[in-house]
């Protein structure tokens, strides 16, 4: 597969490791923001190639770890609605809220439904005319288009019968609250390729200059992420800071600008609680005025539901990259993806499921 | 609202639901680990038997001086039609297969069909066409049968379930725990056919491109490997679960750990862009007409040259050995040069966007 | 975040007003929405996250950055005696 395979060169990633070697002189903390840039350091092994002076840790883009336990409940509470057609993606399933997780939800009678695309909810809506189709619409910025092209075309289309449960969080305001937290251990970042493909990176110059660290805008493939992490050594090792784009095949300063405008058009920036961390403000969007018939927390009446986060879980430690999966005493124990305790363990995507899934609860050092 | 977690954990306790299950979800029907746990907590202690402690797809028992080899599976498969096949094709090879994995030579087969009221005869004329096509090419016939009528929505258009004789005539035990460090691991072609050609009909995630189930009859397969070499350790065709279920559940039996090179192991360019966007491992995705063999190493190569000359192992590769190292892990080296753990799958592979 | 994956645009075409396209992920061919890359035509290569193509591919730009990893290789053995040391400092498989 073009822009893929040759991402994945063996060769090339040796010469680019002995480069970091090459020019290493003391150790690093990095944070790779992305959990799908998780995903690949560990599915391909790349922190085994990793000399030891680099640690990386993981940061807290996933949005379904970090998606609030009381939308969760609200999504449960509106997913167990008889004439409700509840569409996810695959990731949420699985995400348990205070009581249960929709996949048992499914076998209690639900009507949940996996999708691809959030289009797929329009087609689901037509084809159930006496049934409301509610879509679950959470993700970083990469997913807002996707998200506001539903809400878009339902209107334009005049589908009355589909509404979506809105969770968008953002990524600068969560790197600013990393940064500002007295116990920050990231020097460096590996910054959010897909996010950026969408908004661009401008946002990222302020925080890079406020704080001091570089942000080196990554792709997803094994090369991407070597190299990524190569630029950023090269920034911390001769004292620069600043963003960079190591993703330019897919990624521009502007960002998409059609992309943006329809998000936009739809969606504005709000408050937005996280699980695991709290409140932060301005981190998310919501639905515009405009759109409030397609927003289903208004439509189902679940403003009520209020479920406070848990007492302090080791999650929101780890989403801020101040622990690992290893150093909570429930991991792969009483903590493991069957039975999740917290917030990243819950999705596919979040530090510890992705730790446990490559098996890194059965072996410490895989060297 | 919610209960306090199992154990206080010097405070660092998360106070957020364990979520046991009261019920069955579809993860315990994947073969993972929710699957395994089912075995182990459920049917074990209820069964309690030495045959069934060994947990081969098979039971393999001596009857009057003859080993024979009784099997059963369930098919639940939708759609029941898909690209390379059917619910009647699937169910016979996957049973003559499940006996060829034993070193027994398929000789008869029971056919239970539950049928859902609704459900058109023509249809039910066309699967048992099908299986009966599939019992010819294995050589098998299938002798006996049921069959249930359900009332409409109790039952997926149709669900079977056949149950395997055969009989063992090569004086081999081919059994999950015989691997042993220094074993080769060789696999018999392309992973991920079936499970993709299946995905590929589902709502939603519907994509063009000939991904066909790869479902077929092996026993000849490994008449022909039994040929090369009596030392074939075990067998195991990689169904729900996949590859990486499929050996991890050797390494736990065995008690060895495997290593295995991912540039060895071949995936279609179709399968591979399927699991790319939608984001399953290919691994973990079920087939319906390969196999791994756990081979003696003196073995392997004799082994791997009759894979190569039969037509259903024309793509077989040496992919890893066992070792005695990191039991029972099954380690595997990236294509990019980095290590990785193959796990055990939890429950059902979910199509992700991260 | 984000699963985004490369995949040649076989062709395009209008679904009420909303453009689509077939989109080639090695073997396979899915439908994704082009609205967010209307320059991007058949024969480009988009990025595709949850069906919606989010970029196009500045393939000229891949080729130019894709150069300079794979001649990283040479120049790395210009650099021979310091890269012997640093593999001599470093761990790894």
């Amino acid at each position: 597969m073009k822009y893929l395979d040759e991402y994945r060169n063996g060769e090339i990633a040796r010469n680019l490791i002995q480069e970091i070697r090459r020019i290493l002189t003391r150790s690093w903390v990095l944070m790779e923001v992305c959990g799908g840039q998780t995903h690949t350091i560990v599915k391909h092994g790349l922190d085994t190639m990793l000399p030891e002076g680099i640690e990386l840790v993981h940061g807290p883009g996933c949005p379904v770890c970090v998606t609030s336990l009381e939308l969760i409940d609200k999504a449960h509470a509106i997913a167990r609605r008889p004439e409700v057609i509840f569409c996810s993606f695959g990731d949420m399933l699985r995400v348990p809220g205070s009581v249960c997780d929709l996949f048992t939800l499914k076998s209690q009678g639900a009507d949940v439904r996996v999708v691809y695309s959030p289009l797929d909810c329009l087609k689901i809506a037509r084809a159930n005319p006496h049934k409301k189709v509610v879509f679950f619409a959470i993700g970083f910025e990469t997913t807002a288009p996707a998200n506001a092209m539903l809400v878009w075309r339902a209107r334009r289309e005049e589908v009355r019968n589909v509404s979506v449960l809105v969770s968008h969080v953002l990524v600068p305001p969560a790197i600013t609250a990393i940064l500002e937290s007295p116990y920050n251990r990231v020097q460096g970042f590996l910054g959010p390729g897909h996010v950026c493909a969408v908004m661009g990176y401008e946002e990222y110059e302020p925080i890079s200059a406020r704080f001091k660290v570089p942000i080196v805008i990554t792709g997803f493939e094994p090369l991407d992420l070597l190299e990524g992490t190569l630029i950023t050594l090269r920034q911390l090792e001769s004292g620069r800071a600043e963003v960079e784009n190591q993703y330019g095949r897919a990624v521009t300063r502007e960002g998409n600008k059609a992309a943006k405008q329809l998000v936009f058009s739809v969606f504005e920036i709000g408050d937005r609680k996280w699980r695991g961390v709290g409140a932060i403000p301005r981190s998310g969007y919501k639905l515009r005025p405009e759109f409030y018939d397609y927003d289903a927390e208004r439509l189902f009446e679940v403003q009520e539901i209020s479920t406070e986060e848990p007492a302090i879980c080791i999650s929101g430690q780890i989403l801020r990259g101040i622990k690992k999966p290893h150093d909570c005493p429930a991991f792969g124990t009483l903590c493991n993806p069957e039975h999740p305790l917290g917030a990243t363990m819950v999705s596919a995507e979040g530090a510890c499921a992705a730790y446990y899934t490559y098996g890194r609860h059965l072996k410490e050092e895989v060297r | 609202m919610s209960e306090k977690a199992k154990g206080d954990l010097l405070g660092a306790a998360c106070p957020v639901p364990i979520i046991d299950h009261k019920q069955i979800v579809l993860g315990h029907g994947s073969g993972g680990k929710l699957t395994a746990d089912l075995v182990q907590k459920i049917f074990l202690p209820a069964f309690n038997n030495p045959y069934l402690e060994r947990l081969d797809d098979q039971a393999v028992f001596h009857l009057n001086g003859t080993r024979l080899a009784l099997t059963t599976d369930s098919f639940v498969v939708t759609p029941i039609f898909f690209p390379g096949g059917d619910i009647g094709r699937l169910a016979v090879n996957g049973t003559v297969n499940d006996l060829a994995m034993s070193g027994a030579r398929p000789l008869y087969i029971a056919a239970a069909f539950i049928l859902e009221e609704g459900l058109l005869t023509d249809d039910l004329g066309r699967i048992s066409g099908s299986m009966q096509a599939a019992a010819s090419e294995a050589g098998v016939s299938v002798v006996t049968g049921d069959t249930k009528v359900v009332n409409r929505g109790k039952g997926d258009q149709v669900f079977i379930t056949t149950t395997g004789l055969g009989i063992i005539e090569k004086p081999v035990t081919i059994s999950a725990d015989r691997a042993q460090p220094g074993d080769k691991i060789l696999l018999s072609g392309y992973i991920g056919d079936h499970g993709i050609a299946i995905m590929s009909q589902r709502e939603n995630l519907e994509f063009e491109g000939a991904v066909e189930s790869d479902t077929a009859p092996l026993h000849s397969l490994v008449a022909a490997m039994l040929e090369a070499s009596l030392e074939i350790h075990c067998l195991r065709d990689p169904t729900r679960g996949g590859v990486a279920t499929t050996l991890n559940e050797i390494a736990a039996r065995s008690r060895i750990g495997m290593e295995l090179e991912e540039r060895e192991i071949p995936v279609r360019e179709a399968v591979k862009g399927a699991c790319e966007i939608l984001g399953l491992d290919p691994l973990y995705v079920a087939n319906e007409g390969k196999l791994l063999a756990v081979v003696a190493p003196e073995a392997a190569s004799g082994v791997l040259e009759k894979m190569r000359a039969h037509p259903l192992g024309r793509g077989a590769r040496l992919i890893g050995a066992v070792v005695a190292e990191h039991a029972p892990l099954v380690l595997m080296r990236t294509e990019v040069g980095g290590t990785r753990i193959v796990d055990l799958m939890i429950g059902e592979q979910l199509p992700r966007i991260c | 975040m984000c699963l985004g994956i490369p995949g040649k645009v076989l062709e395009s075409f209008d679904v009420n007003g909303l453009r689509m396209a077939k989109v080639q992920f090695g073997g396979i061919v899915r439908e994704a929405c082009l609205e967010y890359t209307p320059e991007a035509a058949v024969g480009d290569y988009v990025i595709v996250h949850v069906g919606f193509a989010i970029s196009k591919v500045d393939e000229e730009e891949a080729a130019r950055t894709y150069k300079l990893l794979e001649e990283m290789g040479q120049l790395g053995e210009l650099e021979a005696p310091d890269a012997e040391d640093s593999a001599a400092r470093g761990s790894g498989p």
